[in-house]
């Protein structure tokens, strides 16, 4: 029957959903999104210390 | 050095920005105090581009004692800087990033630099994406023919998605709708609002219903779209904003009080009343409107007065606030408090200005005005026609609701946005700001252009004209002298400095002496740059043009002649033939001399120019101008264009502007060359008729498309591939802009024009 994998695929996949929602809020929220054109430099300095 | 020399590097190399000296005192006053005793600076470093500038920022800042730690912010190009202070001093953080060739000067916006707006329409957006695509998965399932149970128990988790987009994402559209509808306006939020409403309760009701349709994933791609084009909207104005923002505050927010006692402290501006002693020191703008005490000094009028020539004065001279002081420290006595000086007046006559001018309504919402009330109608119309045909009335409000969502300005409502985004992201790329989002739209509409001179049309700094015919070895004397001092012509002289020199002698001492020179003892040869009279000792070498001369003297003999000339802004000449082939009237306006006006006019084949206005004429003769149905562009820096600025029907300044300015003028320009004012011109045209056609195109979809859903032919599926259809093409046709118009009207050319222009030369 459909409906049993159904049942329980389509949970999984909103849940899946909802984890990627969560984790993009918390990377907006953390401030990971400030400075995207300084993420793209700083990819190139070698002597970060921070 | 990295990739970039700052200061050589064209992209954001601030026209006619003079170093501002930034004290110590309002490094403290303007910084954050993080508790323990360590205390965080905002800077705002417009220099930063690279990966290497980044790297030379937060190395020398964090070498620095006292620093704990600093760290750039490139797409604002600010940096945060930790401190504590050393025996009651703070850090030299703009001194140390000077020397390493950034200019830096502290940024001050209302404390918090977080954007609330911004989290939150990013925030909706990703609820928004989230729902709707996760909808659409379910939906394409239904449309594939799904059906009985499986239809049902989807259409209920549709439900249940679109539950927060509605809620969460959708307020944002609802609220701005419930804001116009109160105030008996409508905008475009209004038919968005009740679309997305009726489809998602009509959509619920056949869930329950067990109904075979449900536009759950019109109503949710709807809001999703929809925000994206007004996120950009909001990113693109905002960065324009911070941008401005960024720039040196010329009007200093404190000032040096001497006490009774002589003890001297820093205080804002708005604690000081009138007779309080304070100090102004070189390169200080005076901060209140004041007499001089003591000192005498040369002072630059040229933001306050239009006035390109410096003037002389001593004890007993009154000051208006804005005056950049030159050569001499002065106490001065304030005469007045913030809210009545020449400042605050300025500002008065703004509101007042801005309070006259009709409030502009923008174009999107016009429409809407005009679209709404007919989408309705053929809304309800379908419904009463189906209604009077069947009897079937949840057939026939299903069928007026699909005539909404199918209406639904989905294309209109990202028609404007997309098109200004990608507008202002081209002049944004040019050094163009536009700080008011229907600056654009309004700039479409300009017929007349009101330059103000000094600082505008001109760069309102001397430049030296004869530097080749200079022997080098007066150059590198004066050169060295010149170093010294702050005046204009000082300055001029030190741009031109060879760059292989020689060494110069070394001086003892130099002095500057105000309204006559610079005087440098080196054992006892005695060097004298400035008036011709003073430096070589004999009065009647004063000849024909009096103040563009300057003299380098060795013991009264005569080395080297420095001629000056203030010097038009690049491309000045051609801005002004572009503007009158495309039919625009100019006019000068300015608060200088008739005379010095009149040769800038014959310069520039400028037929009409106002001399010798007070800020008060200047509105004036736009009030004139708007009265006789013109749509006046006003360009200018000044204090005295302040209320011009603000009473034009748009307004530009340059990055060089008094803040005041700045803060009144729509659209702000971060380079040296005046074409920004043409290639904003077209930048809008071209824009303008992008959202024409986009709303022809949006009108052009809905006629083929209404009469589908007026005969009840349209489905989920359908609705669903119309929509995304019509905002592609929308989008595509924005993006033209992009590519469109390359180069704009005038080309960049580096020569500047010179203009026989009298500079008074003291130094």
């Amino acid at each position: 029957m459909s409906l049993n994998y159904l049942s329980f695929l389509v949970p999984i996949a909103i849940v899946l959903g909802i984890g990627g929602l969560a984790a993009f809020l918390w990377s907006l929220r953390s401030g990971q999104y400030d400075d995207l054109e300084g993420a793209a430099a700083r990819i190139l300095l070698d002597d970060d210390s921070e | 050095m990295s990739c970039c020399a700052p200061n050589a590097s064209a992209s954001l190399a601030i026209a006619g920005s003079e170093p501002v000296t930034v004290s110590m005192d309002e490094l403290v006053l303007s910084s954050r105090d993080l508790g323990d005793g360590s205390r965080q600076s905002d800077l705002s470093v417009p220099g930063v581009h690279c990966a290497g500038c980044i790297a030379a920022v937060e190395r020398t800042l964090s070498a620095m004692p006292g620093v704990e730690s600093a760290r750039v912010n490139l797409s604002m190009k600010r940096a945060a800087v930790r401190w504590r202070a050393i025996d009651g001093q703070p850090p030299d953080l703009i001194g140390h990033l000077r020397a390493i060739g950034y200019d830096a000067h502290v940024f001050t916006m209302e404390s918090d630099t977080a954007d609330p707006e911004y989290t939150r329409l990013v925030r909706a957006l990703a609820v928004a994406g989230f729902c709707s695509m996760n909808i659409m998965l379910l939906s394409v399932s239904i449309w594939s023919g799904a059906e009985g149970g499986v239809r049902q128990a989807f259409h209920w988790i549709s439900a249940l998605l679109a539950m927060p987009a509605i809620v969460y994402s959708g307020r944002i559209f609802f609220v701005s709708a419930w804001r116009a509808l109160r105030y008996g306006r409508t905008n475009m939020d209004v038919p968005i609002s009740i679309g997305v409403l009726l489809a998602f309760g009509l959509s619920l009701y056949d869930t329950v219903q067990g109904g075979e349709h449900a536009y759950f994933d019109a109503a949710t791609s709807l809001i999703f779209f929809l925000l994206i084009g007004r996120t950009l909207d909001h990113v693109m104005r905002e960065k324009a904003r911070s941008a401005v923002a960024g720039l040196a505050r010329l009007i200093p927010q404190g000032a040096t009080v001497i006490d009774a006692d002589g003890t001297r402290r820093h205080v804002p501006v708005a604690q000081i009343v009138p007779g309080t002693l304070l100090t102004v020191t070189v390169g200080d703008r005076v901060p209140i409107d004041g007499i001089i005490v003591q000192g005498s000094s040369d002072l630059d009028y040229s933001l306050v007065s239009g006035e390109a020539v410096p003037k002389y004065a001593g004890p007993g001279a009154q000051l208006q606030a804005g005056l950049m002081n030159l050569t001499g420290p002065l106490t001065i006595r304030t005469t007045a408090s913030v809210e009545n000086s020449f400042l605050a007046d300025m500002v008065r006559m703004m509101e007042i200005a801005e309070g006259g001018r009709a409030t502009y309504r923008r174009l999107a919402d016009r429409a809407s005005a005009l679209y709404a009330p007919v989408v309705h109608c053929v809304a309800f119309l379908s419904f009463l026609g189906w209604m009077l045909a069947t009897g079937d009335w949840h057939r026939s409000i299903t069928i007026a609701i699909a005539v909404l969502i199918v209406t639904c300005p989905c294309a209109l409502g990202l028609a404007v946005p997309i098109v200004q985004v990608v507008a202002a992201r081209r002049l944004f790329e040019n050094g163009i700001m536009v700080r008011d989002g229907s600056a654009l739209e309004r700039l479409t509409e300009i017929d007349t252009v009101l330059f103000d001179k000094t600082g505008t049309l001109t760069l309102g700094r001397p430049r030296l004209l004869n530097a080749a015919e200079i022997p080098p070895e007066a150059m590198t004397i004066a050169g060295a002298m010149a170093l010294h001092s702050r005046h204009p012509a000082s300055l001029a002289i030190v741009a031109e400095r060879p760059e292989n020199r020689s060494r110069p002698p070394n001086f003892e001492s130099v002095t500057e002496q105000a309204g006559l020179g610079l005087e440098a003892r080196s054992g006892d040869v005695v060097y004298r740059l400035g008036r011709p009279g003073w430096a070589t000792g004999k009065e009647a070498a004063e000849t024909g043009e009096p103040n563009s001369v300057s003299v380098l003297a060795k013991n009264g003999v005569l080395l080297g002649r420095f001629l000056f000339a203030d010097r038009l802004r690049n491309d000045a000449a051609q801005t002004i033939v572009s503007l009158a082939r495309d039919g625009i009237w100019t006019e000068i306006v300015s608060g200088d001399r008739g005379s010095a006006v009149e040769a800038l006019a014959s310069t520039l084949q400028i037929d009409t120019y106002h001399a010798d206005l007070l800020p008060a004429d200047k509105t004036q003769r736009i009030n004139d101008l708007s009265a006789s149905g013109r749509k006046v562009l006003m360009v200018g820096d000044g204090l005295n264009d302040a209320p011009a600025l603000a009473s034009a029907h748009v307004s530009m300044a340059p990055a060089s502007a008094a803040d005041i300015g700045r803060t009144a003028s729509d659209i702000v320009f971060l380079h040296e060359s005046l074409s920004a004012v043409t290639r904003a011109i077209t930048i809008a045209r071209t824009a303008g008729r992008l959202i024409r056609q986009n709303f022809a195109i949006a009108i052009a979809y809905n006629a083929v498309a209404v009469p589908f859903a007026v005969l009840g032919a349209v489905t989920p599926l359908l609705a669903a591939i119309a929509m995304s259809l019509s905002s592609i093409m929308v989008v595509a046709n924005a993006l033209r802009l992009r590519n469109g118009i390359s180069g704009g009207m005038a080309s960049r050319s580096q020569s500047g024009f010179l203009i026989k222009k009298p500079v008074q030369v003291a130094a």
